[in-house]
């Protein structure tokens, strides 16, 4: 007779109005005399410390005066001047690592002005107003371009190119557009479907149209949008996710992260999406924290998330990591995963070796710890992933496609710019910024034919 | 974008936010900034007659009332008219004009009372192609003390003879500008337009002093341990200008002539207030002084969306529209009534409205019910006078409401009327016409 428990993965932990309670957004949108006294702590800087720290290089004083002025129409138009996805950063962007960390006001008072929560205020009102659309395409040029990946970077590339006047076509494997603001992003930070109302907000420019369940699978595709189309903007994404590389991974029970939270994310039903009673999360990342913290809300009794070194060398920010605490996941450090031990082909737990650093390098102590879990999900990071890239030529630097700063890849007429880039932070802002700058390259180069 | 082109006296601008004649204006390096943010025009700094140039202090030309979290309500100067030589800034303004060809460049001028004082700049002004001139007839401090500045704002024949000159001497375009430190603005607004003023300009800055340092107890701002009352603008003082604003667009006797509003303005629904209530332009100082020239940006982006939202396509058509609305206090309607109601889902239980209302009004707000904190307007006191609306920190929380014709008024237990009676008819009036 077995004393081991039989692996626990089950849907419907909760009462069934806990989830629309739970999933809720996780940071509520400001009143409008909030808006108000929030905005008058901007001091309108000279140069602005925030709008420098911004990616994308949003005026913010510009904007935040004008949600002082009442002008939220005005606002709005600044932002997504600057950064035509501006809604979903608002949302996800880690503006305490950005423009509220060099807000001069911590210097004075501690708080810095909330400056992503004005950003959502006033894109909120122009997506809700009667007339969301502020900006006009430009003639036709008769200039065709084909994007792969309808993810931040691509959409924003899109965008840019069709207000030039371009005609633009985006290619995406999955059946709806949005790449991780759709599939990755937690399901309390974008709410309401906003990934999808951003995109069709961006489509009404006129000009794109999308693809979706087409996967760049083949060199002939490649080769067949090269004849194609004037000017190739690649916005893949990262494929695949690395291993851990242990025996045991391919147990019943072990997931990749990515994949739990995509499902998350379109199940509409959240009581039926089957969660473990106790998890392990391996990873120290924004992932890592988006899946511990679902998986707690969706009602796991244990969560506990493993990183191989110490808190300052995770990439997950603070305010990440206190968000993944206050939610009742455990975080551990200095433990690196050795084995997924199972029963009956099922995962039943993870063994970790202790690690520390000895003259500056990773070394096991020695020391084992067995955590156990009914269900283990990996986001130890992603990879490019898509070996038609090499196959095509595109010299690629630490494992993703090399560019120069305007994301030129090393084939002429073709761009790149996202996660698939190399040398950027991952950040949603980031990707839109290449697909902002590859636009306005590729626009130049197009004139210039 | 809405068309913010205006044409103010024949003189035309891509958009009617000009900058008051003041430090801001000073200089070319100044101007030209101006002019690379947005501004649609300049009146340059107050230009004295050839010779040496007055003196300003070197200890504090200002001070200011604040917040406690340090916004600027209020500005007070003791700045002169230009302090530079007249020659060169001449010169500056040629070169500035032909730069910038399609903004407006008006000349702010003051010199003595006499007539070949003026007979000898204007031809000076004039060969720097110039749009206009600007008669400062308000400087409150310094100047008038030589019997310029504010000492011929206050003297109506004064502003009539000289703007005559000036329309002698000069084809350009005058506007005289109204010191508010007199009794009734109207006076000199008629004799600017007797002399033949192609528009008037108001306000020009208040007599003030800031306060006093309670240590030393002496007058600030201060400069060596004395001070002197200055100009006072900013915030506090738009009220002050919109009535006299007001007061001119609607006096028949000047009704019509262009004025270019100025006071306090700082956003595009400071500027609309100006032009709903006869202004053509708007000037700015303070504001500009506080933020820097960008905030001409968001002046255009909030008032474009407006006109927009509006359905406005020029400014003219937003020109005097409230002006029929201003009326004497005596044509009030006294049948109209209002109660004040406050929403108990936004009252966050201060109390500032019963204690407000209690202590200095008509005791019409409870502080209890039932036992209980409750804030409830009781209409048989509440006579509809706007204060609790005012003290109370939660906006739209407490508003006002109509009450309907038919519907009781329950302070009097009269029916509400729906025909209009004021007090020139009314039984208590003394003065009353029927």
């Amino acid at each position: 007779m077995s004393t081991t428990p039989q692996p626990d993965v089950r849907p419907g932990r909760l009462a069934a109005s806990e989830y629309a309670l739970r999933f809720a957004d996780a940071s509520p949108r400001l009143t409008h005399s909030q808006a108000l006294l929030e905005a008058e702590r901007c001091l309108y800087c000279f140069d602005a410390p925030c709008a420098t720290a911004c990616p994308t290089s949003i005026d913010v004083p510009s904007f935040i005066k004008r949600i002082a002025d009442e002008n939220l129409r005005g606002a709005a138009r600044t932002i997504l001047e600057s950064n035509p996805l501006g809604g979903m950063c608002a949302r996800v962007c880690p503006t305490e690592n950005l423009c509220e960390a060099v807000c001069v006001r911590n210097t004075q008072e501690g708080v810095p002005v909330a400056i992503g929560r004005l950003q959502r205020h006033a894109v909120d009102a122009l997506l809700e107003s009667a007339k969301p659309q502020l900006f006009t395409r430009a003639a036709p040029t008769g200039k065709k371009v084909a994007v792969v990946g309808a993810g931040p970077a691509g959409l924003a590339c899109a965008h840019t190119l069709a207000r030039m006047g371009h005609d633009v076509v985006v290619f995406d494997a999955r059946p709806k557009a949005g790449g991780l603001n759709e599939y990755g992003l937690a399901s309390y930070k974008t709410p309401d479907d906003f990934a999808q109302r951003e995109v069709q907000w961006l489509l009404d420019i006129g000009g794109i149209e999308i693809r979706t369940g087409w996967k760049l699978e083949t060199t002939e595709q490649f080769q067949t949008l090269r004849n194609n189309y004037d000017a190739l903007f690649l916005g893949l994404g990262l494929a695949t996710t690395h291993q851990l590389g242990v025996p045991g991974e391919t147990l019943a029970g072990v997931q990749d992260a990515v994949d739990f939270i995509a499902t998350l994310r379109q199940t509409t039903d959240l009581a039926t999406l089957p969660v473990g009673r106790r998890l392990v999360v391996i990873g120290g990342g924004m992932t890592a924290v988006d899946a511990a913290v679902q998986s707690k809300l969706l009602g796991a009794e244990e969560v506990h998330m493993v990183y191989r070194r110490g808190p300052e060398h995770m990439s997950a920010s603070v305010a990440e990591q206190e968000w993944a605490q206050t939610h009742g996941v455990t975080i551990h450090h200095w433990l690196a995963p050795v084995e997924v031990v199972g029963n009956a082909g099922h995962a039943s737990g993870v063994t970790f070796a202790r690690q520390a650093l000895v003259n500056g390098q990773l070394r096991a102590t020695g020391e084992t710890i067995t955590l156990p879990a009914d269900m283990v999900l990996k986001a130890i990071g992603q990879q490019l992933g898509n070996p038609v890239l090499a196959q095509v030529g595109l010299e690629q630097k630490g494992g993703r496609l090399a560019t120069d700063a305007e994301g030129q890849t090393s084939q002429s007429g073709v761009w790149a710019g996202g996660d698939c880039r190399a040398g950027g932070l991952d950040l949603t802002v980031e990707a839109v910024e290449h697909g902002k700058q590859s636009a306005r390259a590729i626009h130049a180069h197009l004139m210039a034919a | 974008m809405a068309n913010l082109q205006t044409t103010f006296a024949g003189i035309k601008s891509p958009n009617p936010f000009w900058l008051a004649s003041a430090p801001p204006t000073d200089k070319a390096y100044n101007v030209n900034r101006a002019f690379e943010a947005g501004w649609g025009g300049v009146v340059w700094k107050t230009l004295g007659e050839a010779g040496p140039p007055v003196v300003n202090v070197n200890g504090p030309r200002y001070g200011a009332l604040l917040t406690p979290d340090r916004r600027l309500m209020g500005f007070n100067n003791i700045e002169l008219i230009t302090d530079r030589d007249l020659e060169l800034n001449l010169r500056e303004i040629t070169e500035v004009k032909r730069n910038w060809a399609d903004r407006a460049m008006v000349v702010s001028l003051m010199v003595p009372c006499e007539e070949k004082s003026w007979k000898a700049i204007l031809p000076r002004v004039e060969d720097t192609g110039a749009d206009a001139i600007e008669l400062n007839f308000g400087c409150p401090h310094g100047m008038s003390e030589r019997g310029m500045g504010a000492a011929v704002g206050q003297v109506p024949e004064y502003i009539e003879m000289v703007t005559a000159w000036c329309k002698q001497y000069s084809k350009l375009p005058v506007i005289v500008k109204l010191t508010p430190n007199i009794t009734d603005i109207r006076k000199p607004a008629q004799a600017a337009k007797r002399g033949g003023a192609d528009a008037v300009s108001l306000i020009n800055t208040i007599n003030s002093i800031m306060g006093v340092d309670p240590y030393t107890l002496t007058m600030s701002p201060s400069t060596g341990g004395k001070g002197s009352h200055g100009g006072y603008c900013g915030p506090a003082v738009k009220p002050i200008a919109l009535n006299m604003v007001a007061e001119i667009a609607r006096d028949p006797a000047t009704a019509g002539i262009p004025i270019s509003g100025i006071g306090g303005i700082g956003n595009w629904r400071d500027a609309l207030d100006f032009i709903a209530l006869g202004s053509g332009t708007v000037q700015v100082c303070t504001a500009a002084m506080v933020y820097g020239f960008k905030i001409v940006q968001e002046m255009e982006s909030g008032l474009s969306n407006y006109m927009d939202e509006m359905g406005f396509t020029s400014v003219d058509q937003i020109v005097g529209k409230a002006v029929p609305t201003v009326s004497d206090w005596r044509y009030l309607n006294l049948n109209h009534i209002s109660k004040a109601v406050i929403n108990q889902d936004s009252c966050i239980q201060c109390g500032r409205c019963h204690i407000a209302c209690e202590d200095t009004s008509h005791q019409a707000i409870t502080f209890m019910k039932d036992g209980k904190r409750h804030f409830e307007v009781k209409e048989d006191e509440c006579v509809g006078c706007n204060l609790c609306v005012t003290v109370c920190p939660v906006p739209e929380c407490i508003t006002l409401r109509d009450v309907p014709a038919g519907e009781v008024d329950q302070r009097t237990g009269k029916v509400v009327s729906a025909t209009h009676a004021d007090w020139t008819t009314h039984p208590n009036n003394p003065m009353r016409t029927a």
